[in-house]
């Protein structure tokens, strides 16, 4: 999924300023699962926002509301009735999810309230790890199951580097060396001869060399 | 401005080979590399660049190395991948062979968080071994990464890294095996400190037949004082400086401690010569390029073959 860390709340009064009516959008999918922006959140967000409001005495009206899916259009039916009541948009979607209510409603300000960080996995309550770069090109069979692009901080193909030390990476002993945890897998398999091998250089194209990346299916359209 | 190798020499005659460590300045002043290298010169067969060490902005090692050379020494090129993605790497290569650099020295570099630019994006186009395949491509093939060819392939001697006490011991040397598939001449190692894990190392690597297919060079780095010890264990990554190591140095008055890292450094390098599948000597002294001669010389290593 991806996951996001809601903005800190003075960052968003900033932004939320210059409105005097505003719904707060919430998104019941990736930022549901990851606590930045479902239901929840979007509920103890407005309401915050409401009773910093209150206590300046500021007139300002802000609702809430969340849809299953921020990313996907054919949600955006449930707002169609009450955008317009609207002079702005803060929205808890990931960056696609703003940039989608944002294509939509091109009228009405869209702002972001959350940082979207990265596609990863829920390691444990309150606990989100970064485990795949998006590249295009998965490579996961190669490497026992862990990516080097997306978990080693230098990327190697054919690591580890000179800096890892008991399991650890150089950056932060709280970061594990991917390449520690490629080695302990394959080993466990009896295939880290596998690691003999000298991996040739990413082909990022498949990540950035057409510009912003699409995918068309004709089969799913209608 | 053009000519052979230093270091290949020194290494293809079979000689124990000399090479020391030159840090660019943090700024543009030409001076200080000049000074560094009169010092050097003499003393040692060939000088690294290092090249935004640390991940601190500095003058360019490309710059540094022309430097060098004007002076009459024999520069090794660092390069990070750090910095660059595969187009500059090669295109510097180009450049650097251009201008008369016959050495270079494949590297991932330090992290950019730990120096004073961590905004930075952390390129790492290439890896170490893919940029050594990559060059030695360029070299015997004449043809950049995806075949293309080049009007003249760069004239290089390949060096990279190993680090013998990083983790997992077994795999270093399975690291060191891929680099010299990938096609490397030489390496240089981390500084070593402790000698035991050292042979260890060498020892897989002499039993898997690697050292009749490269020449490595031992790094050290003499001592300053027992906070340096402890700092580099502690602080820097990679870095294996056992405990008698830290006590020697605090058993010596202040004023004697630098004696006492030189003295250190001289004895670590005479066991060095005796270790085979060890061709020769990398002396890091961290600012301190004043005392290279001196430790080259009481190691019985002067004079260098002209």
């Amino acid at each position: 999924m991806i996951t996001a860390e809601q903005k800190p709340i003075d960052e968003l009064r900033e932004m939320i300023a210059p409105y005097k009516r505003i719904l707060v959008l919430g998104c019941g999918s990736c930022m549901a699962e990851c606590a930045a922006g479902g239901e929840k959140e979007t509920g103890m967000l407005a309401s915050a926002l409401r009773m910093a409001n209150k206590i300046e005495g500021k007139d300002v009206v802000i609702h809430e509301k969340t849809l299953d899916r921020q990313c996907v259009k054919d949600f955006y039916i449930q707002l169609d009735d009450m955008i317009d009541q609207y002079d702005a948009v803060l929205s808890l979607g990931c960056g696609a999810g703003v940039q989608a209510v944002a294509d939509m409603f091109s009228e009405i300000p869209i702002l972001p309230a959350l940082n979207t960080e990265f596609l990863g996995e829920t390691k444990d309550q309150g606990y989100w790890v970064e485990n795949c770069l998006g590249c295009g090109d998965c490579m996961l069979h190669i490497f026992g199951g862990v990516c080097p692009l997306a978990r080693c901080s230098k990327q190697l193909l054919n690591g580890p580097c000179g800096g890892s030390v008991d399991g650890q990476c150089e950056i932060n002993p709280d970061v594990p060396c991917a390449w520690q945890l490629i080695i302990d897998r394959l080993s466990s398999f009896d295939v880290l001869d596998r690691l003999e091998e000298i991996y040739p250089p990413k082909d990022w194209s498949k990540k950035q060399g057409g510009g912003p990346r699409k995918i068309i299916r004709e089969d799913q359209q209608k | 401005m053009n000519g052979m190798s230093q270091l290949k020499k020194v290494l293809e005659k079979g000689e124990f080979a000399v090479t020391a460590e030159c840090g660019p300045p943090k700024g543009a002043d030409p001076g200080s590399v000049t000074k560094k290298a009169e010092l050097l010169k003499g003393k040692v067969d060939a000088v690294n660049v290092t090249d935004n060490q640390t991940a601190i902005v500095r003058m360019s090692s490309l710059a540094a190395c022309a430097l060098l050379k004007e002076c009459g020494l024999d520069p090794v090129l660092q390069m990070v991948v750090r910095d660059r993605n595969r187009i500059a790497l090669q295109s510097d290569i180009l450049g650097a062979s251009a201008m008369g650099i016959r050495n270079l020295l494949c590297l991932s570099g330090d992290h950019q968080s730990f120096g004073n630019q961590p905004q930075a994006v952390g390129v790492f186009d290439l890896d170490s071994i893919q940029f050594v395949q990559v060059v030695k491509t360029m070299r015997d093939e004449g043809t950049i990464l995806g075949g293309e060819p080049l009007t003249k392939g760069p004239d290089i001697f390949i060096g990279a890294a190993a680090n013998p006490f990083a983790d997992p011991l077994s795999f270093r040397v399975v690291r060191l095996a891929k680099k010299i598939k990938a096609g490397v001449d030489f390496i240089q190692t981390q500084c070593i400190y402790n000698l035991k894990r050292f042979e260890e190392w060498i020892d897989m690597a002499r039993d898997r037949g690697l050292t009749e297919k490269v020449r490595i060079l031992g790094g050290v780095t003499p001592l300053k004082s027992p906070g340096m010890a402890k700092y580099m264990k502690n602080r820097v990554a990679g870095m294996d400086v056992p405990d008698h190591v830290i006590k020697r140095m605090e058993s010596v008055p202040k004023n004697r401690q630098q004696q006492e890292g030189i003295k250190i450094c001289v004895e670590t390098i005479q066991k060095l010569k005796e270790i085979p599948g060890v061709s020769g000597i990398h002396v890091m002294a961290i600012e301190w390029e004043d005392v290279v001669g001196e430790i080259v010389e009481r190691a019985d290593l002067l004079p260098r073959p002209v």
